[in-house]
């Protein structure tokens, strides 16, 4: 790599990140006039490699919002936010490992599993609560329908090879 | 994280909710991960069909040409495309049903559902109870349902009036596309038809899926039992030219092998006669694409439908209204039928007409105001919400329903509330891809929305496995669109590749994909998918061919002549069954020759005539000066490399 270079790498850097932010947003931009359901947004910045939590979330849109919310976000409030968070590289994910040991907090006894209702307890009332169809979706990828049961370090490598 | 092994309860309690938020927030990302997933699969599909039917209207565009052209082309060459006009427009001389029917006999061994004339709703349930058993209806009743539907249909209006008011609820549903499975669903859901439960089928019966022919009959069926409760729009897909490349037609002869052709016949009349639309109360149209800003609903009303046989045919334009150049050396100039601007012939709509009709069948509705073409179909526009106003208060509507555009969850509400997009096709594009929805609306109440996915007993899996199913086969259609461009994108690639290392960056290729493919689709996200990248950020960008490759008949034919052939297989089915007045399967040499030079000329395919000629060689596999065009076409095919044997579509 010239050294001439590097200046214009960073641009040409931030050039990408552009693209690759425009590309996420337009996924569910469906009138094609650069706007998202704000609902969408969370799923947008996610889809970006990052693993904000809900109340993150939501300082992120309070910033990104019009004055007066109208349900819409413009790609234009979007973009300069988001280029900083992949910049700065902020809300990084969780080591596969960390999450292993959250399970294992919940599972004092260390059977290896939970059974569905303390899943489902854990899930719905503590932390940021999953919403009915969360809870649903996760109990249908995660459950062993005849032990009624998660057996976590099955799940977690599931999920792991299925983001790669 | 570590675990406290004498903590108090509020260290326990805090360690609980640091767990449970670790998970959550994994979670919440991974179903993120997975929703986007699903759109970019949604995405390639939905790009590659419209980019499919753009390669349909091209179709249209090499028609008119080879028309005005033809005066050049010497005297076989005329003939050969005034034989390819007159196929294409020959008068519907229907034989009279008796003659059709006549001839067709129901043998006592046929052990199929039996209809009973004049039709009641026991003959509803005899078919609907038969389709569920994956019987298959006779060619003579398959007939006799055309020819009464034809009956009925010619005397109705251009647009069905229906009123709610003042407690009647209708139901509407979208694109059924031969999936039999939603159509059961529905009625299941729903109920049957009857007067009192009255139903709008928004055009697109056909096409696609495997039970076209099933749905057609039960949707007429009920029709003629309940001819003002039910009522049928016509969709761009009710054409027999679109039925040639989408599947209907194919569906038919296999059903069919006897009397196949006779119900494609009569089928391409009944088109004609299904309505344009319906309106419901005075205030809401139902039409199957939108509008644009011309679409004028009194000019609607009064043309002629049923000579609307195929948005590949329109019109024949005269001197004055073609926007083309016309050839300088005119002196010989012969027109075939010239149309004059104020008089149409009787077999003709007008230009304005024709195109009304086009835009009602094919254009969709964007969030960008005004109308633009619809670039990605290739036919009808793209409308925005100022027109959407327009029309509507000019014409005292209120709302538009409208089908045409799957939607992930079955329907959506656009243009402030003014357009509902219904589409009745659950998973249409693959296992998983989507709801499919109808609406039920009654007098002075918002619409209510009822969603629905079939699911195949086989495939109650988990949302990640039908995800890796769903996008397995996005990726692998598109690669097949790859393939077929492979010499220009290669041409592209190198255009970049400066030094010759077989690397350019993503930028440089992502510039490239969507350049030559000429699909809107978020390249850089889908690149991991498609081809190989190292670390350093660079595209190898042979890596997308290692794995597949386009078969072809002979071994020395050239890469460029293959991808051609493959690209245009369809356009090359349609225009062949047209040259094939006799219907043999079979074309001469001298046709083969003459339509590849006008289909080079107009699509610019850069085959020159000696590959035409050593073309037309190799195919003539019974050296007796004949082609048989189907076998012809199978041979090009897309082998995927990690395939079974025999799975790969052709």
């Amino acid at each position: 790599m010239a050294e001439e270079r590097d200046a214009e790498g960073t641009e040409a850097l931030i050039a990408e990140l552009h693209k690759k932010i425009k590309d996420a947003f337009e996924v569910f931009d469906h009138e094609s006039n650069n706007t998202v359901d704000v609902r969408e947004i969370g799923t947008i910045i996610r889809s970006l490699g990052c693993c904000p939590t809900e109340g993150e979330l939501h300082d992120f849109i309070a910033e990104i919002e019009e004055e007066e919310p109208t349900g819409y976000i413009r790609f234009e409030k979007f973009i300069p936010v988001m280029t900083r968070a992949l910049v700065e590289r902020r809300y990084r994910p969780a080591a596969e490992d960390i999450l292993l040991r959250a399970f294992e907090v919940l599972d004092p006894a260390k059977r290896g599993f939970l059974t569905k209702d303390e899943l489902v307890k854990y899930m719905t009332e503590e932390g940021e609560p999953f919403s009915q169809e969360e809870m649903e979706e996760m109990l249908s990828a995660a459950i062993d329908p005849e032990s009624n049961t998660i057996n976590y370090r099955d799940y977690i490598t599931m999920m792991v090879v299925d983001e790669n | 994280m570590g675990c406290g092994t004498s903590s108090k309860k509020g260290n326990k309690s805090k360690k609980v909710i640091k767990a449970a938020l670790v998970i959550q927030n994994w979670y919440r990302r991974y179903r993120a991960r997975l929703r986007v997933r699903q759109h970019y699969a949604l995405a390639i599909f939905q790009s590659i069909e419209y980019s499919d039917e753009q390669g349909q209207m091209q179709l249209s565009s090499f028609f008119s040409f080879m028309l005005e052209n033809y005066t050049k082309t010497n005297n076989e060459d005329s003939a050969l495309v005034t034989r390819i006009f007159d196929n294409t427009r020959r008068e519907s001389q229907i034989k009279d049903r008796d003659d059709f029917l006549g001839l067709i006999e129901v043998p006592d061994s046929y052990d199929g559902p039996r209809l009973q004339f004049p039709l009641t709703f026991t003959d509803i349930h005899i078919l609907l109870q038969a389709f569920k058993q994956q019987q298959i209806l006779h060619a003579h009743y398959v007939l006799e349902v055309l020819f009464e539907a034809r009956k009925v249909l010619k005397q109705m209006p251009n647009f069905s009036h229906v009123k709610t008011f003042p407690a009647k609820e209708i139901t509407i549903c979208g694109d059924l596309h031969g999936k039999l499975d939603d159509l059961m669903l529905i009625f299941y859901k729903n109920g049957l038809p009857s007067e009192n439960n009255p139903y709008v089928f928004n055009g697109d019966f056909v096409d696609r899926g495997n039970n076209s022919m099933e749905i057609l009959m039960i949707l007429l069926v009920c029709f003629l039992v309940y001819p003002s409760d039910l009522h049928l729009n016509r969709g761009n897909h009710e054409d027999f030219m679109m039925n040639l490349r989408y599947g209907f037609t194919k569906e038919i002869l296999q059903k069919y092998k006897l009397h196949g052709r006779k119900i494609l016949q009569v089928l391409e009349e009944v088109y004609t006669w299904l309505p344009i639309g319906t309106i419901i109360d005075n205030e809401i149209l139902v039409i199957h694409g939108g509008i644009s800003e011309s679409t004028d609903l009194n000019t609607l009303h009064q043309l002629q439908r049923n000579k609307m046989k195929s948005v590949l045919m329109p019109p024949v334009l005269g001197n004055q209204e073609t926007g083309e150049k016309r050839n300088k050396s005119a002196s010989n100039y012969v027109e075939p039928r010239k149309v004059e601007p104020d008089k149409t012939p009787s077999e003709d709509l007008t230009k304005q007409e024709w195109e009304q009709i086009v835009d009602i069948l094919w254009s969709d509705p964007r969030g960008k105001k005004g109308c633009y073409p619809n670039t990605s179909r290739g036919g009808g526009c793209y409308f925005g919400p100022d027109v959407t106003s327009k029309v509507l208060s000019k014409n005292q509507l209120k709302m538009l329903i409208r089908s045409h555009e799957c939607k992930p969850d079955g329907y959506e509400v656009s243009h402030d509330g003014k357009v509902i997009t219904v589409f009745s096709a659950s998973n249409y594009y693959e296992e998983g891809s989507n709801r499919g929805a109808y609406i039920r609306l009654s007098y002075g109440t918002m619409p209510q929305f009822f969603q629905y996915q079939v699911t195949s007993t086989s495939c109650l899996n988990p949302l990640h496995q039908r995800m890796n199913a769903m996008e397995s086969s996005a990726f692998k259609i598109l690669k097949e669109k790859m393939i077929s461009r492979k010499t220009d994108l290669i041409n592209a690639f190198e255009l970049r590749d400066h030094s010759r290392s077989g690397r350019i960056s993503l930028a440089e290729w992502a510039f490239s994909m969507e350049n030559i493919l000429g699909l809107n689709l978020p390249w850089r996200s889908l690149s991991s998918h498609l081809v190989t990248i190292d670390s350093s950020g660079s595209v190898d960008y042979m890596s997308s061919f290692d794995d597949i490759r386009i078969e072809k008949p002979t071994k020395d034919m050239k890469s460029n002549l293959t991808e051609t052939m493959y690209r245009y297989r369809s356009d090359l089915k349609i225009i062949f069954n047209i040259i094939d007045s006799d219907q043999s399967g079979l074309i001469s040499m001298d046709e083969f020759r003459t339509m590849w030079k006008l289909f080079n000329a107009h699509y610019k395919a850069h085959i020159d005539d000696s590959q035409i000629d050593e073309l037309a060689s190799i195919v003539d596999f019974n050296k007796d000066g004949n082609i048989d065009f189907n076998e012809f076409l199978k041979a090009f095919y897309v082998v995927h490399k990690y395939d079974k044997p025999g799975t790969s579509l052709a």
